[in-house]
């Protein structure tokens, strides 16, 4: 694969640490899990001018003598900042729904620090200038770090391709028309294959709209019952299998976003087994519910989500693909909504849900708790892998030396009640309210500054 | 007085045996009035019904009109092209200004399932639903059964064929929710794509089955409904042309014979005459789709009256 640029240079603004105002932090007692360095254990970390200066025996040495913050984190868990691939800021826009600064305090409110901001802006981030607007603007007012994502095709309409090379150039990390899939068979090939030149990823939303059109929900029998129109779970395999088809032609890197069904894991797990590089990624909802909660909850608006909640057979085929690594990693697909968008008759709401402030609790309730994975694949998942995806091995998603100090403190087996009047987003629009979740957010830190702490909330 | 123990009327799914009987006995009553003079009870003098119709609807809207006019109620229809919904109001807001004008009953007609469900949480007054998208047409449900009983004295032990595009049918779904409440068996009966087997498994236990083939549905039945086919359906690829489906699905004089001798014939309507059914059975000796409509309205009282009558006042 050609490497004509690594991403974490041309993206040193947003991602490095600022040395000035950070003083040295020794975080010590706690269980650190940080799988892309192998280890499992209790062990202290050294922080110095917001990167990682020194780990285990070598950090409490190192701690000696210094003038240091001392952080008893004895119980805790300690893992490197949670990377989010997938997230809706709304910015430019709809700034009603969601903006930089409140989307990345909801994600620091979930331990999230480092997170892809999608391009379904208004106008669409589809070119340098506004990729310009979202960085500065994060750079002003973002509590984590904001990678910018732009659009593949022009305004997002799927007819002409942006300018990859300028925009990767200027240090965008993925490209997606998300919200919407790439229609058109022989563009998508072409930006696959132009792309490979600069060694970009594409994320695609795989939704073929001829056989998804006008669907509500999942189709099955819950939408028979409630009679919503379907959408029929091929909608999202079909692209998937062309895509794959595509990638392994080009030599394109692509990306499936929000995979959500049995069909297309099965599609991306026999790809991988042929050695193609694709990756894939699911989000929380995908494994916590089914079209089933909508039948508990007939017409409830914060059930409706693009790609659809798909039946028992694909939440348990996303959870069995999570264990074996089909799919890489969780990411949010963060949607933010008003009332506006979701008080309304089912058809017309908006599709999506919240994502930021409850996917880690989701994670370890669900899935580590739930007895499926082990916390460490679960770090693996939202931070160590994405963060690998993205081209910042190294940097982030890790706490070995010399990484940037972006990290969260988790307890565990804490359990607290989802509260959305007590979210750090805009927007309200989850189905977890009310859920009893095991595993809480206790400190956020960024570049080596505290950023959240659950007690005092943002303190950035 | 007797009263359903319910605010709203939004579905028979979750409606009981008992309370469809208190309709049915209540609708008997009513329809002897329909034979009156003068055809009209004070059970609603007072009242304020509003009929809210978002899709065109000649028999349905005239049908809840008159009943509630024969109930002595204020009556008042609203089509979309004349509502504020049109300039960008939200639903819940124009139901809020319907409300603050003290409104008693709200029947709604909608292309959007679940659209009245969203209403009653919100609002003081009945809602009653008079189709929701693809979803349920509850009074439409209970007229059905209204005419079987009429017809042969009780709907329990009937075998009922419903035929068409069962899958987009509102009402097939209620009628199949309300002929199993009674104790009737069911016949799903149309082509894979408007009829898929697995719509068999939405009554799991329950006597309903399904068939692709007319002749196997029709075969020693008590009564048939045959549903309307929605043109639309062609530009979805969900059948080649209406001359494939009226060669395998229309209800023909010839394919009636299946059934049992007498078999009523029943149709929601309206009709595409020729196409689903022929005149010839639409028209003839076994045909109830007359005595539907006027039974609609029987019905209708009887839903309006036991939602929202007044106390005293007893028809």
């Amino acid at each position: 694969m050609k490497q004509t640029r690594t991403p974490g240079d041309e993206n040193s603004a947003e991602l490095s640490a600022n040395p000035k105002d950070s003083v040295s932090i020794l975080v010590s007692g706690a269980r650190l899990i940080d799988p892309a360095a192998g280890v499992d254990a209790v062990c202290a970390v050294l922080i110095r001018d917001g990167r990682i200066a020194a780990v285990g025996a070598e950090a409490e040495a190192g701690a000696s003598g210094l003038k240091v913050q001392k952080v008893d984190a004895a119980g805790l868990w300690l893992l490197p900042g949670l990377v989010d691939m997938h997230v809706h800021l709304r910015e430019p826009g709809q700034e009603g729904k969601e903006s930089i600064a409140s989307g990345t305090r909801a994600a620091a409110a979930g331990g999230i620090t480092t997170l892809v901001a999608m391009p379904n802006t208004v106008p669409a981030t589809d070119s340098v200038a506004i990729v310009e607007l979202v960085r500065a603007k994060a750079r002003a007012e973002g509590v984590v770090n904001v990678l910018p994502s732009a659009a593949v095709t022009k305004d997002r309409q799927g007819t002409e391709l942006t300018e990859i090379g300028e925009l990767a150039r200027a240090g965008v990390v993925l490209f997606t028309d998300d919200g919407d899939g790439v229609a058109n068979p022989e563009l998508m090939r072409r930006a696959l294959e132009y792309g490979a030149m600069f060694n970009v990823l594409f994320m695609q939303h795989c939704e073929d709209k001829a056989l998804s059109g006008g669907g509500v929900m999942n189709e099955g029998l819950v939408s028979q019952r409630l009679g919503l129109r379907g959408w029929p779970k091929a909608a999202e395999a079909v692209m998937a299998a062309r895509d794959i088809v595509l990638a392994e032609a080009t030599g394109g890197r692509i990306h499936f976003g929000h995979l959500s069904a049995r069909q297309s894991i099965e599609l991306v797990r026999a790809a991988k087994a042929r050695g193609l590089a694709v990756s894939a990624e699911t989000a929380p909802h995908f494994f916590a519910l089914s079209d089933a909660w909508l039948s508990e909850h007939p017409y409830d608006s914060a059930g409706k989500m693009n790609p659809p909640l798909g039946c028992e057979e694909d939440r348990l085929s996303v959870i069995e693909a999570l264990k074996d690594g089909t799919l890489d990693c969780i990411a949010t697909d963060h949607a933010p909504h008003s009332s506006l968008d979701k008080d309304v008759e089912f058809d017309k709401a908006a599709f999506g849900i919240l994502g930021l402030e409850t996917s880690l609790g989701l994670t370890l309730e669900v899935l580590v708790h739930g007895g499926h994975i082990s916390p460490l694949r679960a770090v693996e998942l939202l931070s160590a892998k994405p963060a690998e995806l993205l081209g910042l091995k190294g940097r982030k998603g890790t706490l070995a030396k010399g990484a940037d100090a972006d990290l969260c403190l988790v307890a565990p087996d804490e359990a607290w009640t989802v509260d959305p009047e007590k979210f750090q987003s805009k927007s309200r629009n989850t189905p977890f309210a009310g859920w009893t979740l095991r595993g809480r957010v206790k400190r956020t830190m960024v570049a080596g500054r505290w950023v959240y702490d659950d007690k005092l909330g943002i303190v950035a | 007085m007797k009263r359903l123990p319910r605010k709203d009327l939004l579905d028979l799914e979750s409606v009981h045996p008992e309370e469809i009987r208190l309709i049915l006995d209540q609708a008997a009553a009513f329809r002897e009035i329909a034979q009156r003079p003068v055809k009209k009870v004070p059970a609603l003098r007072g009242k304020t019904v509003i009929n809210l119709f978002f899709e065109p609807s000649t028999r349905t809207s005239t049908s809840f009109h008159l009943a509630a006019q024969r109930l002595s109620a204020d009556v008042l229809d609203i089509k979309v092209a004349d509502s504020s919904v049109k300039k960008g109001e939200t639903l819940l807001d124009t139901v809020a200004t319907f409300e603050a004008m003290d409104l008693s009953v709200l029947i709604m007609r909608t292309g959007h399932a679940g659209s009245p469900a969203l209403v009653a949480g919100r609002s003081k007054a009945s809602i009653v639903n008079a189709g929701d998208g693809m979803h349920e047409h509850p009074t439409q449900g209970l007229l059905d059964l209204f005419t079987l009983e009429r017809r042969f004295g009780k709907v329990e032990g009937l075998t009922v064929a419903i035929v068409g595009d069962v899958l987009h049918s509102r009402v097939a779904r209620s009628d199949v929710w309300g002929l199993l409440k009674l104790g009737a068996s069911v016949r799903l009966c149309g082509p894979s794509t408007l009829c898929p087997a697995s719509l068999a498994r939405l009554w799991p236990g329950a006597p309903v089955t399904v068939t692709h083939d007319l002749r196997e549905a029709l075969e020693g039945v008590d009564a048939v409904q045959v549903l309307r086919l929605q043109l639309e359906r062609l530009q979805r690829f969900l059948f080649p042309s209406t001359r494939e489906y009226s060669h395998l699905y229309a209800l023909t004089g010839e394919r009636l014979a299946y059934a049992k001798p007498g078999c009523l014939v029943m149709h929601p309507g309206p009709m595409n005459r020729g196409l689903e059914i022929s005149s010839g059975v639409a028209d003839g000796p076994q045909s109830a789709i007359a005595a539907q409509v006027a039974n609609g309205v029987a019905v209708r009282m009887a839903v309006l009256y036991l939602l929202a009558g007044n106390d005293a006042e007893a028809a």
